[in-house]
C-alpha cells in the first residue's frame, strides 16, 4: 500500500508482531471450534436418522430425538458457531485497530469457561434436565459460566478498540465492535428475564424469540460481515467499493434487525400488531442485505478470475452469496400468506442452517484459511483437500437446507388442507429425511477432511513460503 | 477517534431499542394477565396444570408437538380437530415456561386430553373410540402399531419388565413379555399420561370471539 519499500517492511513486521501476539489464543480458539464442529455433525447425523429410522439407538432414552436436536443446535451454534466467531473477531479486532493482543491467556481462559459451561448444558440436555422453553436450552448454571468466559473474551474485543491506532475505524471493527457488545445482552438479559418466574406466560416465549433473533443477527450475521468485509477485499486486494454504502448497510442493520423477532411467532397467542411491526421490519431488511452484497460483488467485479484460485475468496463469497438468500427466504417465510403454511414446518430449520451453515460457517471457513497460515507460518498443504472440504462444505450444507426448506413447503401444504390426513404429511416428509442424512453424511466427510489439514497446520506440515495455497495460479481461467 | 463515541452510542442505542420494542412493550400489554371467572360454570380459567410436565419437558415432547391453535385465518388448526379456538395468550399465564412448541412434526397437543381431539379425518374409521391411558401407553410403547408412516420413536425405556406378584397390575400393557411377567409403565410415564390426559384449553375466554359457549363446551 506505501510507496516506500522501507514503510513496507516496517508494517510486514508490525503485523507479525500482531500475528504473533494472538497467535496461540486464536488457534486454541479454532481448535475448539472444529471439535464442536464434528460433535454437532455427528450429533445432528444421529438426530436425522432418527427421523426415518425412528428405532436406532431406540431403546436409548439419552438419545431420543427430542433430547439429540437441540443437543445439536446447542454443539453447532454454541460451539462450533460462536467460538470461531471468538477466534476470528479477536484476530480482526488485534489486526485492524494495529493493537497486539495482551494476557493471552485470559482469551483461553474465557475459552475454558466457555466451553465447559457449554459441555455442562450439552449433558444437561441429553440426561434430559433441559429447560421447559424452546430456545433458551441452556439452564442458569451453565449460562453463568459460559457469560463469564464470554466477557474475558468479548471485554478484550473492547480493549483492543479503545487502544487502537489507526484513524476512522473499518466497516468490520463497527460490526465487531457491535457484535461483542450486543451478544452479553442479549444473552444476560434473556437469560434473566427467562429465569423461573420473572415473567408470566407467554412472554418467556416472547423473550425466547428476541433472544434468537438477537444471535442470529447481533451475533452471527454481525461476525460474519464483519469477516466477510475483511477478507473480500483483502484477497481482492482493492478498498471496498463504497463507503457509504457500507455505512447505511450498519446503521439500517443495527436499528431494524433488532425489530424483526417476533416473526417467530406469528399466528401464536400474541397481540396481531407485535408480528405486524416485525414483519415490516423483516422487509426493511432488505436495506441492509442489498447494500451488503452490491458492495461486496462490486468489490470483486473485474476480478471473478479470483474465485477461482483464492480458497479464501471462494468460501467467503459463497458465504456473501447466501447471506442474501438467508435474509430474502427470512423476508418471504415472515409474509402472512407464506407463513400460515410454513410455519411449524421443518422450514424454520431450513432457515436456521442457511444461516448457519451455507452463510455464516462458510465465511468462518474463508478466514480460517486465510488466518491460520500467518499464525503458524507454513501455507496450507494441499489445495485438493481444501476443494474437498468446500463441496462438503458448499454441497452438504446448500442440499440440508434445501431439502428441509422444500420439505416444509410440502409438509406446510398437506398441513394446510384440513381434509388431508395428518398421516399424509408425514408421508411426504419421509424421503426429505433420508436426504438429509444423506446431506449430513456429506457435511461430515467435509469436515473431517477439514479437521485433519487443520490437524497437519497445528503440527506445522504444511508448504513452505508466503504465498497462499491457491486452487489454481492467478489468470489460468 | 471522532467516530468513537457515535458509533459506541448508536450500537447502543440499537439494543435499548429492540429491548423496549419487542420486550417491554409487549410486556405492559400481555405481561400481567388475570385469569377470568366464568358465570355459568362458576370455574376460574385457566385451570393451574402442571403435574406430570416434567417428564413432558424432560423427553424433549415439545421439539416435535406444540401446543398453541392458531386463528382459521392463520392456520388449519382447528379444521384437523386439533381445538375448538384459538388459544391466546391468558391461557398460557400459569404456565411456567409455556411449551408453545414452533414444530409439528408430530400433532399440536393444546388439547390432548379432551375426547373431541382428533388428528385423523373426521370420518376416518381408523380413529380410535378413545384415547384414555391404556392407548397412551400403548401409543408411547409402540407408536407404529398405531400409525403405521409415523416416526415418532418407540418410547420402550418408559415402561419395565415386571414379575407378576399377585395379581396382574391394571396399568399392565396387553403385550406378552413371557411367562410370569408383565410390562408396566414406570411412575414417571404414569405422571406423564397423565398429564397427557389433562391438556384441555377449550373453556370459554371472553377475547376469543366465536368460541363456543361453557354450556356448549366438553
Amino acid at each position: 500500500m506505501s510507496d516506500n519499500g522501507a514503510d513496507e517492511k516496517k508494517l510486514a513486521l508490525e503485523r507479525s508482531n500482531l500475528d504473533a501476539s494472538c497467535s496461540g489464543a486464536v488457534l486454541w480458539f479454532f481448535t475448539s471450534a472444529i471439535g464442536w464442529l464434528l460433535l454437532s455433525t455427528l450429533l445432528g447425523l444421529v438426530s436425522s436418522l432418527k427421523l426415518h429410522i425412528p428405532d436406532f439407538l431406540g431403546d436409548c432414552q439419552y438419545m431420543s430425538y427430542g433430547r439429540v436436536a437441540p443437543a445439536y443446535k446447542l454443539a453447532l451454534t454454541y460451539g462450533w458457531a460462536s467460538v470461531s466467531a471468538m477466534g476470528v473477531g479477536i484476530w480482526l479486532m488485534s489486526r485492524l485497530c494495529r493493537v497486539p493482543v495482551r494476557f493471552p491467556g485470559m482469551l483461553k481462559f474465557g475459552n475454558l469457561l466457555w466451553n465447559s459451561g457449554l459441555t455442562l448444558a450439552i449433558v444437561l440436555q441429553i440426561a434430559g434436565h433441559g429447560q421447559a422453553l424452546e430456545g433458551m436450552d441452556i439452564r442458569t448454571g451453565p449460562a453463568v459460566l459460559m457469560l463469564a468466559g464470554y466477557l474475558l473474551i468479548g471485554s478484550w474485543g473492547a480493549i483492543l478498540y479503545r487502544a487502537r491506532r489507526s484513524g476512522p475505524a473499518y466497516i468490520s471493527v463497527w460490526y465487531l465492535l457491535g457484535a461483542f457488545f450486543w451478544f452479553p445482552w442479549f444473552f444476560g438479559v434473556a437469560h434473566c428475564l427467562t429465569a423461573r418466574g420473572a415473567l408470566q406466560g407467554v412472554m418467556n416465549n416472547v423473550v425466547a424469540a428476541w433472544y434468537q433473533q438477537g444471535l442470529s443477527l447481533f451475533w452471527l450475521t454481525a461476525v460474519g460481515l464483519a469477516a466477510a468485509y475483511y477478507l473480500i477485499p483483502k484477497v481482492v486486494n482493492r478498498p471496498v467499493y463504497s463507503y457509504n454504502l457500507a455505512s447505511v448497510g450498519f446503521w439500517s442493520f443495527a436499528i431494524v434487525g433488532g425489530l424483526t423477532s417476533l416473526v417467530r411467532l406469528s399466528g401464536g397467542p400474541v397481540p396481531a400488531w407485535m408480528v405486524t411491526l416485525s414483519i415490516a421490519a423483516n422487509i426493511v431488511m432488505l436495506v441492509p442485505v442489498l447494500t451488503a452484497v452490491v458492495n461486496f460483488l462490486a468489490t470483486v467485479r473485474g476480478h471473478s478470475d479470483l474465485v477461482y484460485c483464492s480458497p479464501t475468496l471462494r468460501f467467503s463469497l459463497f458465504g456473501a452469496v447466501a447471506f442474501a438468500v438467508t435474509n430474502v427466504v427470512a423476508l418471504a417465510a415472515s409474509l402472512r400468506g407464506v407463513d400460515r403454511v410454513v410455519h411449524f414446518t421443518q422450514f424454520a430449520a431450513g432457515q436456521y442452517h442457511l444461516l448457519t451453515y451455507s452463510f455464516f460457517s462458510m465465511v468462518m471457513f474463508g478466514a480460517i484459511y486465510y488466518i491460520t497460515p500467518r499464525l503458524v507460518g507454513c501455507e496450507w498443504l494441499s489445495a485438493t483437500l481444501i476443494k474437498f472440504h468446500f463441496w462438503g462444505a458448499a454441497y452438504g450444507g446448500s442440499l440440508l437446507a434445501g431439502l428441509l426448506l422444500i420439505s416444509g413447503i410440502f409438509t406446510g401444504m398437506a398441513l394446510a388442507d384440513p381434509d388431508a390426513a395428518f398421516r399424509q404429511a408425514l408421508q411426504m416428509a419421509q424421503s426429505y429425511y433420508f436426504g438429509q442424512s444423506l446431506a449430513y453424511g456429506i457435511l461430515g466427510l467435509g469436515h473431517w477432511i477439514f479437521s485433519l489439514h487443520f490437524l497437519l497446520m497445528l503440527l506445522r506440515i504444511g508448504q513452505p513460503g508466503t504465498q497462499p495455497t491457491r486452487f489454481s495460479k492467478p489468470g489460468a481461467h | 477517534m471522532s467516530r468513537s463515541p457515535k458509533l459506541f452510542t448508536g450500537i447502543l442505542a440499537s439494543f435499548a431499542l429492540s429491548c423496549f420494542a419487542m420486550v417491554l412493550v409487549p410486556n405492559s400489554q400481555i405481561g400481567r394477565l388475570q385469569p377470568e371467572w366464568d358465570q355459568d360454570t362458576n370455574t376460574v380459567y385457566p385451570v393451574k396444570n402442571d403435574q406430570g410436565r416434567e417428564a413432558y419437558v424432560a423427553h424433549g415432547c415439545v421439539t416435535c408437538h406444540s401446543q398453541q391453535i392458531r386463528d382459521p385465518q392463520n392456520g388449519e388448526d382447528i379444521g384437523r380437530g386439533w381445538g375448538v379456538r384459538r388459544t391466546v395468550a391468558r391461557d398460557y399465564i400459569l404456565d411456567d415456561a409455556p411449551l408453545l412448541g414452533s414444530s409439528r412434526m408430530g400433532p399440536d397437543l393444546t388439547n390432548a386430553g379432551s375426547k373431541d381431539w382428533r388428528n385423523e379425518a373426521k370420518d376416518d374409521p381408523r380413529r380410535p373410540k378413545r384415547r384414555d391411558a391404556m392407548w397412551h401407553y400403548m401409543h408411547l410403547y409402540n407408536p407404529s402399531a398405531f400409525v403405521r408412516e409415523t416416526n415418532m420413536p418407540p418410547y420402550r425405556f418408559l415402561f419395565e419388565k415386571q414379575k407378576i406378584t399377585g395379581q396382574r397390575s391394571v396399568d399392565a400393557l396387553p403385550v406378552d413379555p413371557g411367562q410370569g411377567y408383565q410390562v408396566v409403565p414406570k411412575p414417571e410415564t404414569v405422571k406423564l399420561v397423565k398429564y397427557l390426559l389433562s391438556l384441555d384449553r377449550s373453556y370459554p375466554l371472553k377475547e376469543v370471539k366465536g368460541a363456543p359457549s361453557a354450556a356448549g363446551t366438553k
